[in-house]
């Protein structure tokens, strides 16, 4: 898993270092995204959420009732420390998600701290906290509808977004 | 309103009434009533007779505490308000109390006449006459009539002049819609309002004990914060101005100050405070790395229950209302959430997640004598009825990868555990909150 993580990372790089020169000299960034949104093996602008989550990955999972970052956790914030770092313009907002085996309220500060781990994770990483921000959305908005594990597991996250 | 409309014009002329409920194992026997007809005098009078006549039977039908008699079955068809009843052709349906009313105009407004009898004693316990000035208060009028009527033969104070404030919910489950919305607590549609516009998320509603001003959740901006929102004046007001997320928002019992989870930013750890309302002033409660929220002020004001995950899993904790002398209270196997105290005192409401399923139920303050009242899937956010005999909470179906599923409802149960049922609302429900008597 980690390897394959690994492996997925270094060939991120490579695809937005190349999107990133095709950026520059094309300079429509419209165009850009909208060939980008053609799916596979399309271009992507470069530092945007698409670059983060096709190249990087924007999230990372939690264990029930945890707001820790696992090995795996802490591999993808890794990468995603060196690609905000390649994109110093960049700012995100870290959101914090729950599964639904919890109470509303429990959640929310559960998100909360899942959330700040990715954050803090981040910000010891090097990223100034002035580009980031966190917040928690508790169980309210599931990536995956469904009352199984396999759902609860994709739903307690803590997803990086680009906000600029 | 209502209340001064009452004092003016209410006239009880009654020795007391001996409670009449037979409680065996915590099952209750309903009391039958038989309610007349209410009478008008012409047909729009005759009209606000029948819709009051649905109200009142509705209500005590659905206490779980009253069965009215088949109407079909009555012998005598008077109009019971001025004349005495012929008890024994009462006695023989087996009516134990007989309601007859009146509604008539006059040139203060529409007057309704109600007496109630006690069949077996032969003798008329409870006699009133309101009059409202419009039409708009007849559901009122007909809730108010129900708790006279409540309170006259059980002994226990009633709950249906009333009003639930609840989350509608709409849309799919990873994009849901959520309005706050109000209604009286039978969800008749009349009486259903939308309170905010579905822009952005809300949650969990709580009254004040004072009933005109409700405290939420809402993402503002994304930014999730505590408001409170005024009835009377439809006016919105974050409450503090706090650098992190606060939430779980309850008001003390004199509705001055609003209790909440504050998320310090600069650590993500939650924990309670105190808000003065008037003062603004700020008072910090718990001070422990867990997660602290979902706080319930006793109805005194002198304790605090809470949802702590200090031990290591939520957990139910109480404190003095200074925040001293915390202690855990929960004892059974499982984690616990959303603890709210009794209007009467005497016992906390809980959800509480164990084996896979979601359990409310009710313990003594000090954690003693749990009792689980209702199990299932997903249950969440009870809430007690004033009277403190019942809970609302609501129930959501399990949902399914192609995105079906998920039906969330407002439920009513009797804390004996019978007599469960769903308050009718237009789209789907969650986060009940009960106002205490209009």
């Amino acid at each position: 898993m980690l390897k394959k993580l690994f492996m997925l990372i270094v060939a991120g790089f490579l695809l937005a270092s190349c999107a990133a020169t095709k950026t520059e000299q094309g300079g429509d960034a419209d165009a850009a995204s909208s060939s980008a949104s053609s799916s596979s093996g399309g271009e992507i602008t470069a530092g945007t959420q698409e670059d983060l989550i096709v190249n990087v990955g924007d999230r990372v999972f939690f264990e029930f009732d945890s707001s820790e970052l696992t090995v795996d956790a802490q591999a993808t914030l890794d990468a995603q420390a060196a690609w905000l770092m390649q994109y110093p313009d960049t700012n995100i907002t870290v959101e914090g998600h729950a599964d639904e085996r919890g109470t509303r309220e429990y959640n929310l500060a559960l998100g909360d701290k899942r959330a700040f781990s990715v954050y803090s994770y981040l910000a010891q990483s090097g990223i100034d906290t002035n580009r980031m921000e966190y917040v928690s959305w508790g169980k309210e908005r599931p990536e995956v509808i469904g009352s199984d594990e396999t759902a609860y597991s994709q739903n307690r996250r803590g997803v990086t977004l680009v906000s600029n | 309103m209502i209340k001064k409309i009452l004092v003016i014009l209410f006239f009880s002329l009654s020795a007391n009434a001996a409670l009449d409920v037979t409680i065996s194992q915590g099952k209750v026997e309903p009391t039958p009533i038989a309610i007349t007809q209410i009478f008008g005098e012409d047909s729009e009078t005759a009209r606000y007779g029948n819709t009051l006549r649905q109200i009142i039977n509705n209500n005590l039908t659905n206490s779980g505490l009253f069965y009215t008699v088949n109407e079909d079955l009555y012998i005598q068809s008077d109009n019971l308000v001025e004349k005495v009843p012929r008890f024994e052709d009462w006695k023989l349906i087996k009516a134990q109390f007989l309601l007859s009313a009146d509604v008539s105009k006059t040139d203060k407004g529409i007057r309704l006449r109600m007496r109630l009898y006690d069949v077996f004693n032969r003798k008329e316990i409870e006699k009133l006459q309101l009059t409202i000035p419009d039409e708009d208060l007849i559901r009122r009028v007909g809730h108010t009539v129900s708790d006279i009527v409540y309170e006259r033969i059980t002994g226990e104070t009633g709950y249906f002049d009333t009003r639930i404030v609840y989350v509608s919910e709409i849309g799919p489950l990873d994009q849901r819609v959520k309005r706050l919305a109000i209604m009286d607590q039978d969800g008749h549609l009349d009486s259903h309002q939308f309170l905010t516009d579905g822009k952005n998320l809300v949650l969990t509603p709580r009254f004040a004990p004072n009933n005109q001003i409700i405290t939420y959740m809402e993402y503002k901006n994304n930014l999730p914060r505590v408001y409170i929102y005024n009835l009377k004046t439809g006016e919105r007001e974050i409450v503090g101005d706090f650098p992190g997320m606060t939430f779980a928002p309850r008001f003390s019992p004199d509705s001055q100050s609003v209790i909440m989870s504050f998320s310090d930013p600069n650590t993500a750890n939650s924990e309670l405070y105190l808000m003065d309302l008037n003062t603004r002033s700020l008072s910090r409660l718990t001070n422990d790395s867990g997660i602290d929220t979902s706080p319930s002020f006793s109805p005194n004001g002198e304790k605090i229950v809470f949802n702590s995950d200090r031990g290591g899993s939520p957990q139910l904790f109480i404190m003095d209302k200074n925040g001293d002398n915390i202690r855990r209270i929960s004892k059974g196997r499982g984690t616990y959430g959303n603890p709210v105290w009794s209007p009467r005192g005497d016992l906390i409401a809980f959800t509480k997640l164990t084996q896979g399923n979601f359990h409310i139920g009710v313990m003594d303050t000090n954690g003693n004598n749990e009792r689980v009242i209702v199990r299932d899937f997903a249950l969440e956010s009870p809430a007690w009825s004033p009277n403190g005999r019942y809970l609302i909470f609501h129930r959501q179906k399990r949902s399914n990868l192609d995105g079906t599923g998920g039906e969330v409802t407002i439920n009513f149960i009797d804390i004996t555990g019978y007599n469960e049922r769903i308050i009718p609302t237009p789209l789907d429900g969650s986060d009940p909150a009960w106002s205490p008597l209009l």
